[in-house]
């Protein structure tokens, strides 16, 4: 098992954080590119699942997988994404993406008045926290990466 | 448990069939007296609730029924405007019925062809080599099952998030389709599936599959 990359958005598509640990594939586009590829297809997705939800929803989109990879997404009423992709084994880990945003992103840059909000966090301390953070997650491998 | 519905996607994103097999209603009907104490709005050629949430009607809900009769769109059925309707005081109390807005056809092509765009994307910002596109989204009310053949045809599946044996019945459908859609010498390929015997066979393995929720090894 193993952790692949993240992103942190805001509710304009901001991209305000991204680390990336296992990668093997780049998107083979720039990363300013990608951010707004990743942004867009998770709001369409939203809006797709919305539409086809035959009941109301409450928490809405949680996940989805391909062959080779799964894509967790967490979304705060605030509208900030937390977005992680993992392998296949897995399991829900809303509480982890949950753990990120109130105890590392709330703590660390909502909570400090030298980080402004609506562009890329600049913090190294909320970076190494949160990569430690990762790290320490059971299903992160110790692979090398 | 239950499968509520099925696409089959052609390779240029059209949709070519679709069946909706189960659908859970969650309706909300109330007698109102003048003025309407909720706000409508127009919204896609549909009245839905604005603002106003209570008794199950909820906001983003669509007005189906108005004294019991449905409506058509944002037109009541003899073919006045619901909102002019609604906004006339000599027409209380009236009986209105709320529920989720029903997809409409065009909808059903729109969302088809947005899935086919989704499942490139998705593969297209793997983190690995080699991924295929999305083949399971997983939301709190239902999960997508998605199954691409080797020609580009996509069957998708939309179900109750505890059914089982999902896996099986898509190959199931591709095994349908080519026995009674590809085999028919009337249908052309990539064109709308209209074939009695595919329809009444994919009725069939629906039905197995929900109650099982599996096919079992071997098929």
């Amino acid at each position: 098992m193993t952790v692949h990359n993240l992103y942190l958005f805001d509710r304009n598509g901001v991209c305000l954080h991204y680390s990336e640990w296992h990668r093997k594939k780049q998107a083979g586009i720039p990363k300013e590119e990608e951010y707004k590829l990743m942004y867009g297809m998770l709001f369409s997705i939203r809006s797709f699942v919305s539409k086809m939800s035959p009941l109301d929803m409450k928490d809405g989109f949680l996940a989805f997988q391909t062959s080779r990879y799964k894509l967790h997404y967490y979304e705060t009423p605030t509208g900030i994404k937390v977005v992680m992709n993992t392998d296949l084994g897995v399991g829900p880990i809303r509480d982890v993406l949950h753990h990120i945003y109130s105890a590392l992103y709330v703590e660390l840059v909502v909570k400090n008045p030298l980080c402004p909000l609506g562009q890329t966090v600049q913090s190294e301390l909320f970076r190494s926290r949160l990569d430690s953070y990762v790290r320490s997650l059971p299903f992160f491998s110790a692979r090398a990466g | 448990m239950a499968i509520f519905s099925v696409y089959v996607v052609n390779k240029a994103g059209g949709l070519i069939y679709q069946l909706d097999s189960y659908a859970p209603r969650a309706e909300a009907e109330k007698t109102f007296s003048y003025p309407l104490d909720l706000l409508l709005k127009l919204h896609d050629e549909r009245v839905l609730v604005a603002f106003g949430q209570r008794d199950g009607i909820r906001v983003g809900h669509a007005v189906l029924a108005i004294n019991g009769v449905d409506v058509n769109g944002k037109y009541t059925a003899d073919g006045k405007e619901v909102l002019e309707y609604l906004g006339n005081p000599a027409n209380y109390p009236v009986s209105i019925r709320f529920g989720r807005p029903r997809l409409t056809s065009n909808e059903k092509l729109m969302l088809a062809s947005m899935f086919h765009s989704l499942f490139a994307i998705g593969s297209q910002l793997s983190p690995e080599q080699g991924s295929s596109g999305i083949e399971m989204l997983e939301t709190d009310t239902f999960k997508l099952h998605c199954f691409q053949t080797l020609t580009g045809i996509k069957f998708v599946v939309l179900a109750d998030p505890r059914q089982a044996g999902i896996d099986s019945l898509l190959r199931k459908i591709y095994e349908i389709y080519s026995d009674f859609a590809l085999k028919n010498p009337f249908y052309s390929l990539e064109m709308p599936i209209r074939c009695e015997l595919f329809d009444q066979n994919l009725k069939l393995a629906l039905e197995v599959a929900e109650k099982a929720g599996t096919f079992g090894p071997g098929s």
